[in-house]
Formats: C-alpha cells, structure tokens, sequence
C-alpha cells in the first residue's frame, strides 16, 4: 500500500566527531547543514525555511541563518529541549503543507565534552523563572531527577534495576558495530547493576554519555521529495506535548509520550504492533522504560518485563531499539538527543544502517524524543515515518 | 559524608513568593489556595493555575506528609536526598530529606516539615523523618 505523506525526510547527516575540540558551535551547525543537504542532493539555495532551538547562538534562527548564508521565508525555533528536532520535524511538515516553504533545514550542535560541561551540575536559567526557587535549593540534577522517577516506577510496578539493565545491555550491543560510537564495548546485565551508584537506583551505566557534535534534516514537500529518489522518507504522522507538575498532582510513571504518541498513531492510523524499528530518548534507561509503556508498546508497569531478555536487540528481540547505540553509548550531541533519534530512523527505513543491526523490511518506523527532565517539565514529541513505498 | 555538611544554595524570591520565604524565616510553612475554586496549589503563585482566579490566599499548612519518591545523590562530596513530599494537604513537593540515615528512606515514610540556613541567610523548607 501507499500511504500519503504531506513531507518527507530528503536528508539527514549526524555529525562523526564526538569530541570538537577545534571548532565552534556555529562551524558545527553548517557543518551538519552540508551534510545534511549533500545527503538529499540539494544546495543550501534550495532552503527556504530554517528551524533549530536554542543550542544554535544568537537570537532565534537570525544568527546562524546569516553565518550560513541561508535565504529564508520561514523560521521556527521551537524550544522544548532535546525533543526539539522531533518537535521541528512536525512543524516543517505543517509549513510545507500550508505551503509557507518548500525545503526546511533542521541543525543541531554542541560541544558540552570540549567545553568541559557536565550534566551533574544544577542549571540554572536565570531567577525570572517562577519554580526555580522552590527547586534549585533542593539540588535537583539531571540523574538524581530521573533517579526519583525510577524509584516510584520500582515503587508502583516492581521495576528492578536489572531490567533497567537490559535497555543499556541492548543499546551496547548495537553500539558495537558503530565505529563513531563513544562506548562500543558490550556490557551484561551484571556490569550494570555493578557500575558505580550515581543517584539511587540509577548506575553510572544507567546513564547516557556526553558528546560533542550534531545533526541535520532536510524536509521536503512531496513534489520536490519525487525528484529526488526513493531515499526519501515519508513523515506519516506527528505529535507534541508538554507535561509538567500540574500544579502539585506529581505522577512521574509516565512522560508526556501518552499524548504526543497517540496523537501520532492516530494521524499515521496505525498502532505500535505495525511499528518495525524505534528511536527512543535514552538519556537515561528509565526515560526509555516509560516511554515504551506510553507509547503502548506494552501495558503501563509490564516495561521492565518487556525490554529483559534482549527484546529491545535487533535480530534477537521482536522491537529493535536505538541500533546506532542510542545516547547511552553512541551519541547525545549538545545533551539533546531528538536529533540522532530521528536521523537512526531514516536510516533503517533506507536499509542504511550498519548490516548488523539493520531490521529487514524496515517498513514503519517510530522516532520518540523527551526534552526538560521527566521529574519536573518535559516537551515530548514523536513522528512516526514510513518507507519511501509505505 | 552526610547531609549535614551540605550547604543550600540561596532561592530567588519575587513579589509573588517573598511572604512564602518571610514566613520560613519565622519556622512557619505557608502554601496557597485559591477562594474562588477552593484548589491548594504548588509551587505557589499569585494567579490560581487551577481557574486563573488572583483570589489566592497564603495560609499556614500541617507540615505534615509521606516521601512520594526520593534518589540519594551519591557523587560529589556530599551525599543528599532529594525527594517529592505529598503533603496532607494534598499537593506534593519537591524537598530534601535531612537529619536521618539516608540509607533508611522509604516511599510511603512520615516526614514533617523543618527549616535548614541557606548561604544568604534565608530558612528553607526541608523535611525529616517523625
Ligand atoms: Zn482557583
């Protein structure tokens, strides 16, 4: 069958280097923009709307349009953290569809590794902010949050540490056949649960690593997307969402994954038993767990028995996960991992990834990202994309 | 190390919030309902985030309530708890759990509130086990 598709993925570049000692962030952004647009055959002439978030310097896209040279009519610089690039994808296929741009340029890039940025350290976004006061004297950090949210997972459902393993143990079995990968040695179960204690329950092999890097789209309409050649990947549907403490009604067993995943399924109009491939957010191993569950990849509190046993590993389980490694050993350029989501999920669904890992057939494909901190406020968002004959 | 070595960094304080802080400095615990739909909400604000109503209304809480979730920070060189608190009065925080063993917390265990000095001088909320 042939599915209509308002806009396709033409492009997609992740940058190799994971350590950018030597150039800036804006060198990075265009570096991923050739890339990007040398992947879909296109100058940097043909882009007409430009779209990042707030890792790009200056104010809005107007910085890096200029340093790029990029003559644009559109801009969306959507902020929802590392979810962004998902979220930017979404809003490049309404634009296209309304007709206000024809080819969108989607950039990340950091380099938190060069400038010696650690995710441990509270972040502090300036006192106009109205929850800060009643967070930051508390020393929330980035694990000891997602720390909190598995412990009530454990708590509500009987989560173990152990089945969190099994997400790290999947992604390093991908990770070890890509050469650009941070951490490309195969870990066990045990290895996991025997890694240092960051902040309780979540192990230093629990966690994602920091990189140095970034990545690029070019999304197209449909009739630029047809001279370009069967490499163009059709985006079938899009959700967004933004959750937050509800003004003191905390529940962190879920992510805001509930409503922008069926949001989603709902526009594809398919279910998660179609999905052959997923891009899940793993900055940590439980922000992967609940996203499974509240995408309906399984029943809410079942994700720990779901992702054991090698389920999540292409060619053993029955929903291959993250095959370029994922965050937790491959990449997570600037902190923010929408990006190399979306770009693994084009590649399967061109037959691109590493032929170790590629899932035969790929012919649906999920990319999921979570941006903000799944303890306080997160921007999720999905897109669920089809081969170029889906 | 425990948490007693731990220092608290200074919370940025508004017009909106700077009765909420006074009051700590006092040892009193404050939160916020709305008059116009009765809901008790947090972090407080001047604006009802239930019914945008600015019939809110400060008033002195239990400082009572049970550890929703907490994760022991164990880097660095101060081991701390963070936690979210539900309160009695039925909203839930994010806190710290001090003056106990923090290897014996729990989800579900009696807190009450309790107030630590911050760098600046300011009382910050905190809560220990009963
Ligand atoms: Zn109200």
């Amino acid at each position: 069958m042939s599915r209509s598709s308002k806009a396709y993925i033409a492009g997609v570049y992740e940058h190799p280097t994971r350590k950018a000692v030597d150039k800036t962030i804006p060198q990075l952004h265009a570096e991923v923009a050739l890339g990007a647009l040398q992947d879909a055959g296109l100058s940097k002439e043909d882009v007409d709307g430009y779209f990042c978030a707030s890792d790009a310097p200056g104010l809005g896209g107007m910085s890096m349009a200029e340093y790029m040279g990029l003559d644009v009519v559109y801009t969306d610089t959507t902020e929802t953290g590392g979810s962004s690039y998902v979220v930017h994808v979404g809003h490049a296929v309404n634009a296209i569809a309304m007709g206000k741009c024809s080819v969108a340029l989607v950039t990340l890039a950091g380099r938190p590794r060069a400038e010696g940025v650690a995710t441990l350290g509270s972040r502090d976004y300036g006192n106009a902010l109205p929850d800060l006061g009643f967070e930051l004297p508390y020393g929330p950090v980035i694990t000891n949050q997602y720390g909190m949210a598995a412990m009530r997972h454990m708590y509500e459902y009987g989560t173990t540490s152990e089945q969190l393993a099994w997400i790290k143990v999947a992604a390093s079995q991908h990770a070890q056949h890509n050469e650009h990968a941070v951490l490309r040695d195969v870990v066990t179960v045990e290895d996991v649960v025997n890694s240092p204690m960051i902040s309780d329950p979540l192990h230093r092999l629990d966690c994602c690593v920091i990189s140095d890097g970034g990545g690029a789209l070019v999304i197209v309409s449909p009739e630029i997307a047809a001279t370009l050649g069967d490499r163009c990947t059709k985006i079938l549907g899009h959700g967004e969402a933004i959750k937050h403490l509800k003004s003191g009604q905390v529940d962190l067993t879920y992510t805001g994954a509930v409503k922008s995943g069926s949001i989603a399924f709902e526009e594809a109009g398919i279910s998660p038993a179609d999905i052959d491939y997923v891009s899940i957010y793993d900055s940590f191993t439980i922000t992967v767990l609940e996203t499974l569950e509240d995408l309906g990849f399984c029943e809410k509190g079942q994700g720990g028995k779901f992702v054991s046993d090698g389920n999540l590993i292409s060619g053993v389980g029955k929903l291959p996960f993250n095959t370029d490694g994922g965050g937790l050993c491959n990449n997570h350029p600037s902190n923010r991992g929408g990006m190399t989501k979306v770009i693994e999920a084009v590649r399967q669904l061109r037959g691109e990834a590493h032929p170790k890992v590629q899932v035969p057939d790929c012919t649906l494909a999920l990319a999921h990202g979570t941006g903000g901190s799944i303890a306080t406020r997160m921007g999720s968002s999905t897109v669920i994309l089809g081969r170029n004959d889906a | 190390m425990t948490q007693s070595n731990r220092t608290y960094p200074e919370p940025s304080i508004n017009m909106e919030t700077e009765a909420y802080w006074a009051a700590a400095k006092e040892g009193r615990f404050l939160l916020k309902k709305c008059n116009a739909c009765g809901e008790t909400h947090y972090y407080p604000r001047a604006i009802c985030p239930y019914c945008l109503s600015s019939e809110t209304e400060w008033y002195e809480a239990s400082g009572t309530g049970t550890i929703y979730t907490y994760s022991v920070m164990r880097r660095g060189d101060t081991r701390y708890a963070i936690a979210y608190v539900t309160l009695d009065e039925g909203i839930t925080m994010m806190t710290n759990i001090v003056d106990c063993d923090l290897d014996t917390l729990a989800i579900g265990q009696a807190v009450e509130v309790t107030f630590k000095p911050t760098e600046g001088g300011q009382a910050l909320p905190v809560f220990r086990p009963v």
